[in-house]
């Protein structure tokens, strides 16, 4: 993965921007010895390493404002991280990057049940957030599978999503509120405790911008009254397509399950040997969840029992119970770690449209002979997000650079078939230099153009997003203004 | 002019030598200087997937013929958009493109969202000429910057949408009503605040003081299920059985009556004061009602929205001073259009991010040049 060239001023000054922002961060809030700030080398996406310059964490809005000041002063690049947990690299650093860690910042600021609110700083963990209302029966509807540990900071960042979008969307529609600084340090509101923004809406533009606007310090999310229950139903059938044509039989007669999980065979033998879940070996599995009272569930799984017996299933399994729930849902969230078990895998994050689901499980299926490369398919079916897992072997020379190729090929498709290369995990660096596929040099510069309001130098997270070859520009004249 | 073709669109926009005022099907009467455009000969749905929730159309389509197109396929525009005419006593036909551009949405905002947040993928021409899209056809899409959101709401200052698609929904089996009689602005909030934040889904929740006979009343919508619907009903009034008041329920004839005049504030088509429309927090509603000065008044979205009826030419955001929230000024008499903005004025900081944005994306300032803010810079 190329990644630009340091830039030998900035690292020239280190010791002056360390100190620096010593004056402004209290004892231990400002890491900058070689042998600690390997600890942010990378993210979640480990294939790429890279230890920072130096590595901050702040405390408060204020803090983080002196810090955004300082590096804008000395035209030192930064990189915001909230919990380190992206799969794409948007919190890997550059050698001559400050790195800006939330994680410090994370207190629930204010609840507010009658207005269905909380306002919380964004180290918080996206777990936590549900953790301080659910005694009161409110929980934070998006739900990424990395929610123990990643914070709402990345979770605005990357706009995530979860296994409950279907019904209840993904941040951008649970975000009503932030506190931002921006690159040269000023401090703006945008939003709050009121819908819809008065004037252009930035909120939703700040979603999603993978942290190259401004760093957001604090959040006002929706919280939802949690439903009384929730159970699933597990069909089994013996073809991709069937299952596919049984989603949308589902959606088109009028339930809006809370979620529908969709693994292939690959994926449901990998599991079964993990997990041990009583799975059927079939070619396509199921998992519908529909919520409300217990009379509300019963009526809606027997109307997507009724549809799904008309597709001829090999095993329909209604949950009448939260052990059985439990049952159902064992597999389904032991899929990664299953595949995990059996080698080293590169998850993606295209989505498609669902009608183009069989064409692109039997293309997927096709280009894994030829790469010669397993792959499980285990997603989000109600809304077409899904997550090829690629086998590969990270000791075998060349093997990681193979897989990459084959993942870039799925990606391709999944823009071919209408759909898009990222549906919950961002571009970051992983997807950077793919993004012409889906975009013109037109929708691109549209893109810029907003980061050039923003950040006008291109220092915050400047080598994500864009290919290389499009942001050069702006990088050499921000470099060249120092 | 009304091109029937985006290229023609880009093309007009290229060539043009003063400001565009942009227009769908011209029921909002917004009436910005400049030029006519009209996007209303660019029309169709080019894709519609019922399995799969989503429909692609041209900007121009108007709403009642993707309305059909959906009611076909039992499903809909789940935001609820306000059909303005009634209210601003224009004609014309409302396009798709112009309720995304205005980011239109109903009573259902409060459980559904807003237009921004089904709004899946955008086409627009911006103010050099240029064809951008941004977004798709899929429900979960983060490759790049979202300007689908920014877009949405833009009202055409920073582009001129062509083609939009959207997420939509299941139709619903049924609906109804539950009418609460006699509470006060600060009970009936307290009120819809328990509903909307019981498991039940409430669809709608909105308050009248003083404009029906009969006394203040209360509604809360539920939609689903028949039976699903009876069983949330009767778990509502014991909910709300504390308040001590009169409680009916209204049935799906009914229910559906009641929420389009909720929504289009059909009532207030003939009087004569100035119309706004608060966003605020729900339990600020009743403390920024007595501060108002209104004539009439009623909230939607559990006190989230206040629609409010003003003297001709009273200033209502100095009347406010500062809340968490803004005020729009909907419709008004000619003289209280030109002392005050239509949109509330942004904190500065807010301002520049937004003005930044219009100098980038419409450089000369002639797409409904001032409508949203100051003109980045005059026309040559």
């Amino acid at each position: 993965m190329e990644m630009p060239i340091p830039d030998a001023d900035v690292l020239a000054r280190k010791g002056r921007v360390v100190s620096r922002l010593q004056a402004v961060l209290p004892d231990g809030a400002v890491i900058h010895d070689q042998s600690e700030t390997r600890a942010y080398e990378c993210d979640a996406l480990t294939a790429y390493k890279c230890p920072p310059m130096v590595a901050v964490l702040p405390s408060s809005t204020q803090e983080v404002s002196d810090v955004l000041r300082i590096c804008h002063e000395e035209g030192v690049p930064v990189v915001p991280r909230g919990s380190g947990t992206s799969l794409a690299g948007g919190a890997l650093p550059t050698a001559d990057c400050v790195i800006l860690g939330v994680a410090r910042m994370n207190e629930v600021l204010d609840t507010d049940y009658e207005n269905r609110t909380i306002r919380v700083q964004t180290g918080r963990t996206n777990l936590s957030v549900t953790g301080a209302v659910e005694e009161n029966g409110f929980f934070y509807a998006p739900d990424p599978s990395s929610q123990l540990a990643c914070a709402i900071a990345g979770n605005i960042a990357m706009n995530s999503g979860g296994a409950h979008c279907l019904k209840y969307g993904v941040t951008t529609n649970n975000l009503m509120g932030v506190t931002m600084v921006m690159m040269d340090g000023e401090i703006v509101e945008i939003g709050g405790a009121y819908m819809d923004s008065a004037g252009l809406d930035l909120l939703g533009l700040i979603c999603g911008s993978e942290g190259q606007l401004g760093v957001v310090t604090e959040a006002t999310l929706r919280i939802l009254p949690k439903p009384e229950g929730a159970r699933p139903v597990l069909m089994g059938f013996d073809d991709n397509e069937v299952a596919g044509a049984c989603v949308s039989d589902i959606i088109k007669a009028g339930v809006l399950p809370v979620a529908i999980e969709f693994m292939d065979r690959p994926c449901i033998e990998a599991t079964e040997a993990f997990a041990k879940a009583g799975y059927p070996m079939c070619e396509a599995l199921l998992i519908v969840e529909v919520e409300g009272s217990d009379a509300e569930i019963d009526h809606q799984l027997s109307l997507i029992m009724e549809i799904a017996r008309r597709h001829n299933p090999v095993e329909l399994r209604e949950s009448k119970s939260a052990e059985e729930s439990a049952a159902i849902w064992l597999g389904r969230k032991s899929a990664f770690g299953a595949m995990g078990q059996i080698n080293d895998y590169m998850c993606l994050d295209g989505t498609i449209p669902v009608s183009s689901l069989p064409f692109v499980l039997r293309r997927i299926g096709e280009m894994s002979e030829e790469f010669g490369l397993k792959v499980g398919n285990v997603f989000h079916a109600g809304d077409g997000n899904m997550h090829p897992l690629i086998l590969f072997d990270a000791n075998k020379p060349g093997d990681l650079e193979l897989c990459e190729a084959f993942g870039a090929e799925i990606l391709k498709l999944c823009v071919e078939a209408g759909g898009c290369l990222t549906g919950e995990h961002g571009v970051g660096i992983e997807k950077r230099d793919l993004m012409s596929y889906q975009y013109a040099p037109d929708d691109l510069e549209a893109q810029m153009a907003v980061k050039d309001v923003f950040d006008p130098q291109w220092l915050l997270n400047p080598a994500k997003v864009f290919p290389l070859s499009a942001s050069e520009t702006r990088r050499a004249v921000a470099m060249a203004a120092e | 002019m009304t091109p029937d073709t985006e290229a023609a669109l880009a093309e007009a926009i290229k060539s043009a030598s003063g400001p565009l005022a942009i227009e769908g099907g011209g029921t909002r009467g917004l009436q910005p200087r400049g030029e006519r455009l009209s996007v209303a000969g660019l029309t169709g749905i080019s894709l519609y997937e019922p399995g799969a929730l989503t429909i692609v159309a041209q900007a121009g389509t108007p709403v009642t013929a993707i309305n059909q197109a959906l009611a076909a396929e039992n499903q809909r525009l789940a935001f609820e958009p306000m059909d303005h005419r009634k209210l601003l006593n224009t004609s014309g036909e409302p396009t798709i493109g112009g309720i995304v551009a205005a980011n239109v949405s109903g009573p259902r905002r409060i459980q559904g969202g807003a237009a921004r947040d089904y709004a899946l993928g955008v086409r627009f021409v911006d103010g050099t000429g240029a064809i951008v899209k941004n977004g798709g056809r899929v429900m979960k899409n983060v490759t790049g910057y979202d300007l689908v959101k920014l877009m949405s709401g833009a009202h055409g200052t920073l582009g001129v949408l062509t083609e939009v698609s959207l997420k939509v929904l299941p139709r619903p089996e049924t609906q109804a009503t539950l009418m609460i009689r006699g509470l006060d602005d600060a009970q009936a909030v307290r009120a819809m605040a328990a509903a909307m934040g019981s498991p039940f889904e409430i669809t709608g929740a909105a308050h009248c003081a003083n404009i029906m006979e009969g006394g203040p009343v209360t509604v809360l919508r539920v939609e689903g299920f028949e039976a699903s619907v009876s069983y949330r009903i009767d778990r509502l009034k014991d909910l709300l059985a504390d308040f001590d008041a009169e409680m009916t329920v209204g049935d799906a004839k009914m229910s559906d009556w009641l929420w389009q005049s909720v929504r289009d504030v059909e009532l207030w088509a003939d009087v004569p004061e100035d119309i706004w429309r608060i966003s605020c927090k729900p339990t600020d509603a009743p403390a920024l009602m007595r501060r108002s000065g209104a004539v009439a008044w009623y909230f939607d979205w559990g006190g989230g929205r206040i629609w409010m009826r003003m003297t001709q030419g009273a200033d209502l955001r100095a009347a406010l001073g500062v809340f968490d929230g803004h005020a729009t000024l909907v419709r008004a008499a000619a003289a209280t259009r030109a002392a005050l903005p239509v949109f509330h004025p942004e904190a500065p900081g807010v301002a520049r991010l937004s003005e930044g944005l219009r100098a980038r994306f419409d450089p000369r300032g002639i797409l409904n040049a001032g409508l949203m803010g100051p003109v980045a810079r005059e026309v040559a």
